[in-house]
């Protein structure tokens, strides 16, 4: 037994050297190759593939090589990552791919595209994209894609009670609570309204969008820098949602991120969701219970003179300050953001290209149903206050959320949260006066 | 000697490194930009209310927890110890828990736990033990509940491995004379089995205790992001990582990993003055 558990030792060892060589030397060989170029991608959904697509496609035009390297799902672990690869000045990655809400993080890091993307070209994007990935005058990252929140309802329900799409927030409690009340007396247990309450980022889109659809609800941290999060139409209609937990919403909400919603909504347990655009093609997928019995569309307005309005996501592309193949990686990142590949990346993917041409070009439109009303949303989309807070955002965001998230969880009123909220973010700016 | 060489590369240097982050203010975007700003880190720490928070919630969360998996865990070692068919299938199986990846039962148990969707709510409700659904994860009130529930769960096999193998260890010539004697078995527990067992019990109670002072991947994956169960280690991450802090982090890793060296010590004067008597 001895010998043989000896032996066994030995010949784990061995194979553990070999697997360790074997990964060591490849790695070693990769960085050997001086011309690669390296580009993180995505792996949500399709975004691997297509991105893959992308850079072969880039390839073959040049006759240059890149390697695709995939990144984490969750954008906090992402950010990290990149952090970490970049606070290391490490340029083991040419290419980064960059959330809408980390330009002012990263500025540091990263090169002026500008100096390599000619201003006419970017005269074809989006402004707010260009403005918001445009940190101090210097253009950190391209547009890629965008998305926006939007709101999922259940067709099929809104017809049997006869009830109109729901105009306003308050227009949708009382279609919820109809709805609920008929169908629990049928003995269907339904909820009216899910959304991502869980204590992350996802909450702050969230509740931004309540916020920022009201006339002079603001957007947490105004460009100018200055916080107006502690204001009569922030402070009332996150009370508002407060006293929906309960009773159209599960409690449970407050611990749902998007896929929690899904499940909910998808399994016909839910009249309203609060989603990203990712879930419409999944929901209307074959093995879907409310296939075909769904509709999508702006979220509501806050009060008559609101506005409707989605908070901006999305992706773009960023050169590092580090890389060693600037002006190549600069030429992949032009060719991956261009009319031609973004056509293809929103007619593979169905990704929503940052650019208004491609909006009327009829290709795009007929292959993907959504493009319409995006393009309606996308001109009132709420900007995260990224920019303006700067390094500082994500302690901005964070102090938002769990302020919001205490007020749901029924700890404290919005007053008094939002006067907390308020104070931690002007002890972070100086009173709003320098953000760094 | 090479010994110390590795060692110290690769547990003292990131540990000294640590220690020196803390008493500065580096943020994550630029490591080599700090200044030295003294103990002002550990003072934000304690002014804190989100730290005051985790530090409770890491004890409550150590205390509840270990002392469930301790019961739990006797009373399964002890039905191990008996002899009976099967208690070599018996033994493998109840480990299984143990043996899940963190990660996979808390992504599991989320599941489980789910308001809508979650099969124990349905279950409790079938049983008419429950009339509403219960939102386990999200609500204030349950989401520690819930975090100890699947801790329990997940270590309780640990722990009865530990106490199986001290009973195994116990001079059985205590026992035969018991049961010559005709003691009642309740009575022989008490008073032969457990103080037998109790050095086996302390060392057992140490390892889990230490090891729930730093819980992390549990919290992270069930309740992440809730301040009800937020734990020390919960938020050195959240300041290291979200939030570039890399100054107070350090400080609350390094407040944490005295924290542990404490109840260590701890631990060790009081178990050891008990083994003296």
């Amino acid at each position: 037994m001895g010998k043989k558990g000896l032996t066994f030792l030995i010949i784990g060892i061995l194979l553990g050297l070999c697997g360790y060589f074997f990964f060591f030397k490849s790695s070693i060989k990769t960085t050997e190759d001086e011309n690669l170029i390296h580009i993180t991608c995505g792996m949500v959904g399709l975004e691997y593939k297509t991105c893959q697509e992308g850079v072969a496609l880039w390839e073959k035009k040049t006759g240059k090589k890149a390697k695709v390297i995939p990144a984490p799902n969750g954008s906090n672990e992402r950010l990290t990552l990149f952090q970490q690869h970049l606070a290391a000045g490490s340029d083991n990655i040419d290419i980064y791919q960059v959330d809408v809400v980390w330009p002012g993080l990263l500025v540091k890091h990263l090169e002026d595209l500008k100096n390599y993307i000619p201003s006419e070209t970017l005269r074809e994007y989006f402004p707010q994209l260009i403005e918001n990935n445009t940190v101090s005058g210097a253009l950190v990252a391209m547009p890629w894609f965008v998305q926006v929140g939007f709101l999922y309802y259940r067709k099929d329900l809104l017809e049997k009670y006869h009830r109109p799409v729901p105009q306003t927030w308050e227009e949708l409690e009382e279609t919820a609570k109809i709805i609920q009340e008929e169908e629990s007396k049928l003995g269907h247990s339904i909820w009216g309204y899910v959304f991502q309450g869980k204590a992350y980022e996802g909450l702050t889109c969230n509740a931004l969008e309540w916020i920022n659809s009201h006339k002079n609800g603001g957007t947490i941290v105004e460009a100018s820098g200055h916080v107006s999060l502690n204001n009569p139409a922030a402070v009332g209609i996150v009370n508002r949602i407060s006293s929906w937990i309960g009773t159209i919403t599960p409690e449970g909400v407050l611990n749902y991120e998007q896929e929690d919603c899904r499940g909910v909504f998808q399994s016909g347990k839910a009249i309203f969701m609060r989603n990203w655009p990712y879930a419409w093609p999944l929901l209307n997928s074959s093995d879907s219970p409310v296939a075909g019995k769904i509709g999508i569309m702006p979220l509501p307005k806050g009060g008559k003179d609101g506005q409707n309005t989605g908070v901006l996501g999305g992706w773009n592309l960023s050169l590092s300050k580090y890389s060693k193949h600037k002006k190549d990686a600069a030429d992949l990142i032009q060719f991956l953001t261009s009319f031609e590949e973004l056509k293809r990346r929103s007619q593979a993917g169905g990704y929503f290209p940052p650019m208004e041409k491609l909006y009327k070009d009829k290709d795009v439109l007929s292959s993907n149903p959504l493009m319409k009303i995006m393009n309606d949303v996308l001109h009132h989309a709420s900007l995260r206050p990224s920019r303006q807070t700067r390094s500082k955002y994500s302690q901005v965001s964070a102090a938002f959320w769990n302020a919001v998230h205490s007020v749901l969880s029924k700890k404290m009123t919005a007053e008094k949260s939002f006067e907390g909220a308020e104070k931690k973010m002007n002890f972070l700016s100086k009173h709003g006066t320098t953000w760094s | 000697m090479p010994t110390l060489v590795v060692l110290f590369l690769v547990a003292g240097w990131p540990l000294l490194r640590t220690l020196w982050f803390s008493f500065t203010d580096t943020s994550l975007s630029d490591l080599k930009g700090g200044q030295f700003v003294g103990v002002d880190n550990f003072f934000y720490l304690f002014e804190d209310s989100t730290w005051r928070q985790s530090f409770k919630n890491t004890v409550i969360f150590a205390a509840i927890s270990v002392s469930l998996e301790t019961i739990f865990g006797l009373i399964i070692a002890l039905v191990l110890n008996a002899h009976f068919k099967g208690r070599g299938w018996l033994r493998t199986a109840v480990l299984i828990p143990w043996a899940i990846p963190t990660i996979i039962s808390a992504k599991m148990w989320g599941w489980i736990l789910h308001d809508v969707y979650g099969v124990l709510n349905e279950i409790l409700i079938f049983c008419h033990i429950i009339k509403e659904p219960l939102a386990w994860t999200a609500s204030p009130k349950l989401a520690m509940v819930s975090v100890v529930l699947v801790d329990v769960w997940k270590t309780t096999p640990f722990m009865a491995l530990l106490l199986l193998a001290g009973l195994q260890l116990l001079p059985q010539e205590c026992f035969e004379a018991a049961r010559v004697d005709g003691i009642h078995p309740l009575r022989v527990f008490w008073r032969v089995t457990l103080p037998l067992l109790k050095p086996a019990i302390t060392v057992a109670v140490i390892f889990r205790s230490l090891d729930a002072l730093r819980i992390f991947d549990l919290i992270y994956v069930l309740t992440s992001g809730s301040v009800e169960t937020v734990s020390m280690s919960v938020y050195a991450r959240q300041q290291l990582f979200d939030f570039q802090s890399v100054g107070i982090g350090s400080a609350a890793a390094t407040l944490l990993f005295f924290i542990i060296s404490l109840a260590t010590l701890g631990f060790l004067m009081t178990g050891g003055l008990k083994q003296d008597k």
